[in-house]
């Protein structure tokens, strides 16, 4: 059997798979079902300094292969999170785990990484600066290579765990963005977060979101992630994680060879809870059918 | 929750458009009357979540009404395996109902109300029914009730059949310790409302995962964020927050 595991920003991680933020909650429903010790690592729901309900409802829309989300960033703040999340997520979870947080001006963001970096159940600090979902914040800060700078660094500042900032697509030149977060010292880079989207119901003629808008993800958007990441990965110096409508095995693969270290898998997890297991399970045998002996020397591997 | 697949044994309609299903498989999961499961349909990304009817040994009934793609590809399938996601939601707690339930169901809201009835019966309640729907036409499940012993009222807005009206026109006369509750939320408010007893109210929401994981069916509770599908969808009276 080839070998699955890679190296993280300095973590090695006995296989690149990673559920996505806000597609596995804290892990509990997901233990459930399997266990999720098996994974590489995942991305917990998203953290900001004070707790949020999120969005009205409806939050969820359908769409051809795949779904918009407006969730809002809904998690009970901070210190909710390491007081009770963390204790009972580390019963069911023995790794490494990786923090996702958001905010809305550069000081929240410094003072919720600050905290979560001093847990010793986290690895990484994925920091979010692309949720489409919220206003005056989030994706505001991921569109503006000088703004996404300024997080990366006042967060570098305050921490000493790996800084991976989640890009989102939604911009014109990912490049740019990507190049300036290394630059301010991230010692990632993840992409690609979800692409703004609408539905809107014939019948009542009103979008089917209550926020309008809000984030498209799944098989639909996997090209554009492909791209992405390729892109990105391609500029800079630093790993990527890619993600975006990872799927399967071969998405995975695909997603390395366009350049990604390790692969987030995030709305799979919603229709079919062992996605992350099964494409697990199914790798070794995508591996010997392409001739991949070792994960890591696909990495970048597209010619 | 448990992921299986079920065979499809009936699936007939009971109205013009509200079909029933019978479906074979592993249904150990299923713990409570106002569960529901999760449907994967080919082509269609997100599942669709179906309040459970009726569950023996081997099988579980459900009961739901063609209102868009997923619903309409469903009602066509004569036969098939289909994957399923069972034992999710909190489901109705038989142990409040002191001894005479009254079930009020509106709509596609009344087939969970048939296997809490069933099993309030079978624990000797005395259980009254009430059946709310708009015209006769749509009417299901009356006899259904009735053969299991209930004291069963329908009410059709345009009065062709039973009380004229809604739901909330026939409790008036019906002797009841306790309420439990399914149906369109215009129903679920005013029922709230008009009665003089506690009981339980069953939601409905747009989901994503249908287990918890993704807080696509948030709602502010009295005590706290609760997620539809998850820590509900069933709510007691008192925690319930109408939005404005």
């Amino acid at each position: 059997m080839g070998t699955l595991s890679v190296n993280l920003c300095g973590i090695e991680i006995d296989n690149p798979i990673i559920p996505a933020s806000g597609t596995f909650g804290y892990g509990y429903e997901f233990a459930e079902l399997y266990d999720i010790n098996m994974l590489g690592t995942f991305s917990f729901k998203g953290t900001t300094k004070d707790p949020r309900f999120g969005n009205p409802t409806s939050r969820i829309a359908e769409c051809t292969a795949g779904m918009i989300n407006a969730v809002g960033l809904q998690n009970p703040g901070v210190e909710k999170v390491i007081s009770e999340e963390l204790p009972k997520m580390s019963k069911v979870f023995h790794k490494k785990v990786m923090a996702n947080v958001s905010g809305f001006a550069v000081e929240d963001y410094a003072y919720t990484c600050q905290k979560l970096d001093a847990c010793p159940e986290v690895g990484w600090l994925e920091v979010n600066v692309s949720c489409p979902n919220v206003h005056g914040g989030g994706m505001s800060f991921g569109t503006d290579p000088s703004a996404a700078a300024e997080v990366t660094k006042a967060v570098k500042a305050v921490t000493t765990k790996p800084v991976i900032v989640k890009l989102s697509p939604n911009v014109t030149d990912i490049v740019a963005i990507a190049k300036a977060c290394e630059e301010a010292g991230a010692d990632g880079i993840s992409l690609i977060n979800t692409m703004l989207g609408m539905r809107i119901d014939l019948k009542t003629r009103k979008p089917i979101i209550a926020n309008k808008m809000g984030g498209f993800s799944g098989p639909a958007i996997f090209p554009v992630a492909v791209r992405m990441v390729y892109q990105v990965a391609h500029a800079v110096n630093i790993p990527v994680i890619g993600m975006g409508g990872v799927s399967s095995a071969e998405d995975v693969i695909e997603m390395m060879l366009a350049g990604a270290t390790a692969v987030e898998v995030g709305a799979a997890n919603l229709v079919e809870p062992y996605a992350c297991r099964n494409i697990i399970n199914d790798l070794p045998k995508a591996m010997e059918k392409y001739g991949i002996n070792n994960l890591r020397d696909i990495i970048k591997g597209v010619k | 929750m448990k992921q299986s697949i079920f065979t499809i044994e009936t699936n007939r309609p009971l109205t013009d458009n509200v079909y029933l299903m019978k479906l074979c498989g592993d249904v150990s999961e299923i713990t409570a009357p106002g569960q529901f499961i999760n449907i994967k349909l080919d082509g269609l990304y997100l599942r669709r979540p179906i309040s459970v009817c009726d569950c023996d040994k081997d099988s579980v009934t459900i009961i739901y009404k063609v209102v868009g793609k997923g619903t309409e590809q469903m009602s066509n399938m004569a036969s098939g395996e289909l994957d399923i996601l069972t034992g999710l939601g909190n489901g109705y707690d038989l142990s409040k109902s002191g001894d005479r339930p009254l079930l009020v169901g509106g709509g596609v809201g009344v087939p969970p109300l048939y296997m809490l009835a069933k099993e309030l019966i079978a624990q000797g309640k005395k259980v009254s029914v009430v059946l709310g729907f708009n015209t006769k036409d749509e009417v299901f499940y009356k006899e259904e009730f009735e053969k299991l012993g209930a004291e069963v009222y329908v009410t059709t807005v345009d009065g062709s059949m039973g009380i004229k009206g809604f739901v909330t026109d026939a409790i008036g006369e019906i002797d009841y310790s306790y309420v439990y509750t399914c149906g369109p939320e215009p129903m679920l408010k005013a029922l709230y409302r008009s009665i003089k007893t506690s009981g339980q109210f069953s939601f409905e929401e747009r989901m994503g995962c249908g287990f918890g994981a993704c807080m696509g069916c948030s709602c502010k509770t009295v005590t706290g964020y609760k997620r539809i599908c998850k820590d509900g969808p069933v709510l007691e009276k008192e925690e319930i927050l109408w939005e404005l």
